[in-house]
């Protein structure tokens, strides 16, 4: 019985813990994007492929031929876009972003990079920038009409620090910026590749007077997100990226390992399950004779499986409320474990998740393993006939 | 009392085979009996005659392969689980030769479990019941103890307040007195017996006692699975 409790405990706080890390880092890996990103980006134009032929006359005859989606790039009336946006009522913000590569030119070395031109009020809105500066403020680069924002990782290569100027070319010109501000998002790949400029300078550099790459929309509720989109295709002729389906890749790994670690943990309830029922036969096996006087005594059958399956629930409410202490206090624990890493976010410290839920899975995995391995044992039990026992007990 | 020479049992052509194939042994060959409340009868025979099955199956703890039981009026022997578990609750006591009570139960809980299970008391009447009990077998003192805190007769005397908790019709006692010395057997024996004339039980035995057989209303010797 002590072995069942232990790896229902064991079962029971491992699996807590491994699902409050594994979610507590999808969690943080998604607020990373989505402060980066957005909750969506509304950008190329669907272009109308229906091909009709009528048939002249005045017949009423007609074939029509949808063939597959066509795309213009960037959006082109991004004002207009931005307002039809705004009356989706889960829209909290939108932003226009033109993009283009550039070269960027310091003392030091030169590096490719991607300059977004921005409208930082609005991206402000859209975007956790203002939170992600290291380095100098975002009120300087809202001064500084050739200020720029540029990435820790790209500054570190370029030795650049605020105040320092640097050139970006692209288009055949050179443009003079000074780093206003200096962020890191803890995602390498942007870290090292954007340079933030202010819109009306990336139109300038980039040679695109009119139109946007893109529109950065973050939403209130962001689960909502594949819905929203397929109304805004729907309504703005335009494609609309949820988060979801932009970081498909990575929220796929993140449900893997998740699924995994839970598999992994599950072995030791399966071990606690296993452990009762071998528990509970050895206990039938002992408890024959009590069995039977309850029998005598008018206990019916399913008394006697009640019993057992008493002692299995006792066993299984203490394991699980002990597991469930020891998986907060080992999450807790955990949280404060120093774990530098970078690339995909940035953390200092292991992340993790309280999410009731996690509680509630592990008890439900330890209650069917415990529960079904009980049943059989029980079952046994009330299955013995009194008078065989008391016969081979008495004579 | 008012029960006094009521019919509590009664069977008819009892048979019982046990073991299988080469093994099977015809115990019960036609077996019948009566016991009516307020007498006290005793079953007496060598060892392997059938008595103990016999009881098992007037106890409603086995089935026969042929012939009736009645309790009180009904017919059980071809009743299903649950209504023989019922009967079994309610108007059946038993004492076996060794005392099997719960040992990790004191002896006030294992006195009241049966009457847990008929339900018709409350906790406090069970309570109240149990302790009247316990002191009617002189351990009134002695209520909290453990079974293992007990002694071989407390023990067995446990068991008798225990077979008499749901003031049932019928006592039956395989050997009640088999396990005991014999002052020890004297007392159970007179406690059983004051008990159920008192309360208007039949009691059925099964001795291997002469002197407890001879003390009991009736006696009815076996051999080779018929009364002789």
């Amino acid at each position: 019985m002590l072995m069942s409790l232990s790896c229902t405990v064991l079962g029971v706080g491992l699996f807590v813990l491994t699902q409050a890390t594994t979610s507590g880092f999808e969690e943080f890996f998604i607020k990373t994007i989505l402060g980066t990103d957005g909750a969506m980006r509304v950008e190329d134009k669907i272009q109308d492929t229906l091909r009709q032929m009528t048939a002249g006359g005045g017949s009423d005859f007609q074939i029509s031929q949808r063939q597959g989606l066509k795309y213009i790039e960037g959006v082109e009336e991004p004002k207009l876009i931005i307002n039809a946006l705004k009356d989706f009522s889960n829209v909290s913000g939108a932003a226009p972003v033109l993009r283009g590569s550039v070269l960027v030119r310091a003392d030091f070395k030169n590096e490719s990079a991607q300059a977004f031109g921005i409208s930082l009020e609005d991206h402000l809105k859209v975007s956790d920038l203002g939170r992600q500066i290291v380095q100098g403020d975002v009120a300087t680069f809202r001064e500084q009409p050739a200020g720029a924002l540029m990435g820790r990782v790209l500054a570190d290569r370029l030795q650049l620090s605020t105040g320092s100027t640097f050139i970006l070319e692209a288009q055949g010109q050179r443009l003079r910026y000074t780093v206003s501000a200096i962020y890191e998002t803890g995602v390498a790949d942007i870290d090292k590749m954007r340079v933030y400029i202010h819109l009306s300078e990336a139109r300038s550099l980039l040679k695109k007077p009119s139109g946007v790459s893109f529109v950065q929309v973050n939403l209130f509720e962001k689960d909502r997100a594949p819905q929203n989109a397929l109304q805004m295709q729907e309504v703005l002729k335009h494609s609309a990226k949820p988060w979801q389906e932009r970081e498909k890749s990575w929220l796929s790994t993140f449900r893997a390992l998740r699924i995994s670690s839970a598999i992994t943990v599950s072995v030791f309830t399966l071990i606690a399950g296993l452990a009762m029922f071998n528990t509970l036969a050895m206990i039938v096996l002992e408890k024959t004779k009590d069995i039977a006087i309850l029998r005598s005594m008018g206990y019916e059958r399913r008394d006697i499986t009640q019993i057992f399956l008493w002692q299995a629930g006792i066993v299984l409410t203490i394991g699980a409320v002990l597991g469930c202490i020891v998986g907060a206090l080992s999450t807790l624990g955990v949280s404060y474990m120093p774990l530098p890493i970078s690339g995909i976010f940035k953390t200092e410290t292991f992340v993790v998740s309280w999410n009731a839920w996690h509680y509630v899975e592990a008890i439900t995995t330890a209650a069917l393993m415990v529960m079904i391995a009980s049943v059989i044992p029980a079952r046994r039990a009330a299955r013995l006939e009194p008078g065989d026992i008391v016969r081979g007990t008495a004579q | 009392m008012a029960f006094t020479n009521e019919l509590a049992l009664r069977c008819d052509g009892l048979h019982r085979y046990l073991g299988q194939d080469d093994a099977r042994v015809h115990v019960l060959k036609g077996v019948s009996f009566a016991a009516r409340r307020g007498e006290v009868y005793a079953i007496v025979g060598p060892s392997g005659c059938g008595k103990s099955t016999l009881l098992y199956l007037l106890g409603l703890l086995d089935r026969p392969d042929g012939g009736e039981i009645e309790i009180n009026g009904q017919l059980m022997s071809t009743s299903d689980d649950a209504a023989r578990t019922a009967a079994r609750c309610e108007h059946i006591g038993f004492v076996f030769q060794f005392h099997f009570l719960m040992l990790e139960f004191s002896a006030l809980d294992n006195v009241m479990m049966p009457m847990r299970k008929l339900g018709r008391l409350s906790q406090q009447e069970m309570v109240e019941r149990a302790h009247s009990l316990l002191s009617s077998v002189g351990l009134g003192d002695k209520t909290h103890r453990l079974g293992t805190q007990l002694s071989g007769g407390e023990q067995q005397r446990v068991a008798v307040a225990r077979a008499l908790a749901n003031q049932p019709s019928i006592i039956l006692a395989d050997e009640p007195t088999g396990n005991l010395d014999v002052k020890n057997s004297g007392l159970v024996f007179d406690l059983l017996t004051r008990l159920a004339k008192e309360n208007g039980q039949a009691v059925i035995l099964v001795t291997h006692n002469p002197e407890i057989a001879a003390r009991c209303d009736f006696t009815r010797p076996m051999r080779d699975g018929l009364f002789a």
